[in-house]
C-alpha cells in the first residue's frame, strides 16, 4: 500500500520559496499567476490495508514529523489499499 | 554549576558553546551525545548551532526525536535551565518547549553577519539591568524567520516573553523577534550567537552578558563574578 503525504505552508504564513518560485514562472512567461506555494511530497509504503487505526497513525506522524502545525498543513492519500 | 552541551549529528557550533561557557565564563561544562537518555547533573541544558540531521525535513524536525530529548523535556518541565542557539532554537520549537516556528529567510538569502539586537524587559531573567540595553551578537542561518499565529504574538508580548528583537530585521522575523523564552521563563532560545561574542576577537563580547543571564534565574551568584 502506498501513502502520499503532501505537506503544504499554511494559506496564511509567508511563503517565501513560493514566492520566488513564482517570479521565475512569470520570467518566464506565464501569465495571470495568482499564487505559488512551494510543499512537498512523502512517499511511504507500508505493509497491510486502510483501516480507522492506520489512518489515525498516520494523522499524527504528519502533526508530529512530517508537518509542523505551526506553519504547515497535510494531507494524504492512500493508494493499493 | 553544570553545563551540558548536546551534541546532535550535523551539530557544528556545540565548540563554540563549550567555550562559552567553559573559558567564557570558566563553569564547569561537558558534551552530551544525541544517544544519552539522562542528563546527569546538568543544571543548564545548551542546545547548539548547527544543521543537525542536515535539516532534513524542516530545521530540528528530526532531532527533536533524539533519545536526549525525552530528559531535555523533562528537565524543563522540572524547572530546569535550557538555552537554545540558531539550530537549537529551531529544534526547542519542534520539540514544542517553545512556542512558534523559524520558516526561511525572506529574503531566501542565508544571513551570516553581525547584528545589533534590542533588549527587552522579559523578566527577572532577562532584561535591560543583566544585559544592556543593546547587544552586538552574530547571525548565521537561512530560516531564522520567527512566525506564530496572532494569538501566539499577542501571548508573547503580553507576557514579556521576547528575550531580543533586531534593531534592523535580517530575515523577515514577526515583530523583529530574535530570541523569546517560554512563559516559565527557564527555556530560552534565540537565533543570535552568543556563542560567537566572547572571545577578544569577536565581533563582541556581548555574548557572555546573555550568558550569564540565561544562568542568573538559578544563580544569581554567575551575576556578582561579573561585577
Amino acid at each position: 500500500m502506498k501513502i502520499k503525504v503532501f505537506v503544504t505552508p499554511k494559506r496564511n504564513v509567508l511563503d517565501p520559496q513560493g514566492v520566488a518560485v513564482g517570479h521565475a514562472l512569470e520570467s518566464l512567461g506565464l501569465k495571470g499567476l495568482k499564487g505559488t506555494r512551494v510543499g512537498k511530497v512523502v512517499e511511504l509504503e507500508v505493509d497491510g490495508a486502510d483501516s480507522p487505526q492506520l489512518r489515525s497513525q498516520i494523522d499524527k506522524l504528519c502533526r508530529d514529523l512530517l508537518s509542523n502545525p505551526v506553519i504547515e498543513d497535510y494531507h494524504y492519500e492512500i493508494a493499493g489499499g | 554549576m553544570n553545563i551540558a552541551v548536546l551534541q546532535f549529528p550535523g551539530s557544528n557550533c556545540d565548540q563554540d558553546a563549550f567555550h562559552l561557557f567553559a573559558s567564557g565564563l570558566g563553569l564547569p561544562t561537558r558534551y552530551l551525545w544525541h544517544k544519552e537518555t539522562s542528563l546527569g547533573s546538568a543544571d543548564l541544558v545548551v542546545v547548539p548551532g548547527g544543521f543537525s540531521y542536515g535539516d532534513y525535513l524542516r530545521c530540528g524536525a528530526i532531532a527533536r526525536f533524539s533519545p536526549v530529548m525525552g530528559a531535555v523535556r523533562e528537565h524543563a518541565e522540572r524547572g530546569g535551565l535550557v538555552l537554545g542557539i540558531c539550530n537549537g532554537f529551531q529544534i526547542l520549537c519542534e520539540a514544542g518547549l517553545l512556542p512558534g516556528a523559524l520558516i526561511r529567510n525572506s529574503s531566501l538569502e542565508y544571513r551570516c553577519m553581525t547584528c545589533d539586537l534590542v533588549v527587552e524587559e522579559a523578566g527577572p531573567a532577562f532584561n535591560t539591568r543583566l544585559v544592556g540595553k543593546r547587544v552586538r551578537l552574530p547571525i548565521g542561518h537561512g530560516e531564522g524567520n520567527f512566525r506564530i499565529d496572532d494569538a501566539g504574538l499577542e501571548r508573547l508580548e503580553s507576557n514579556h516573553q521576547v528575550l531580543l528583537r533586531y534593531a534592523d530585521n535580517p530575515n523577515g522575523s514577526l515583530s523583529s523577534i530574535a530570541g523569546i523564552r517560554n512563559e516559565e521563563g527557564n527555556v530560552f532560545g534565540m537565533m543570535p550567537h552568543p556563542d560567537r561574542a566572547f572571545e577578544r576577537f569577536h565581533p563582541s563580547q556581548d555574548g557572555l552578558a546573555v550568558a550569564r543571564a540565561v544562568l542568573s534565574l538559578r544563580f544569581p551568584d554567575i551575576l556578582k563574578e561579573s561585577a
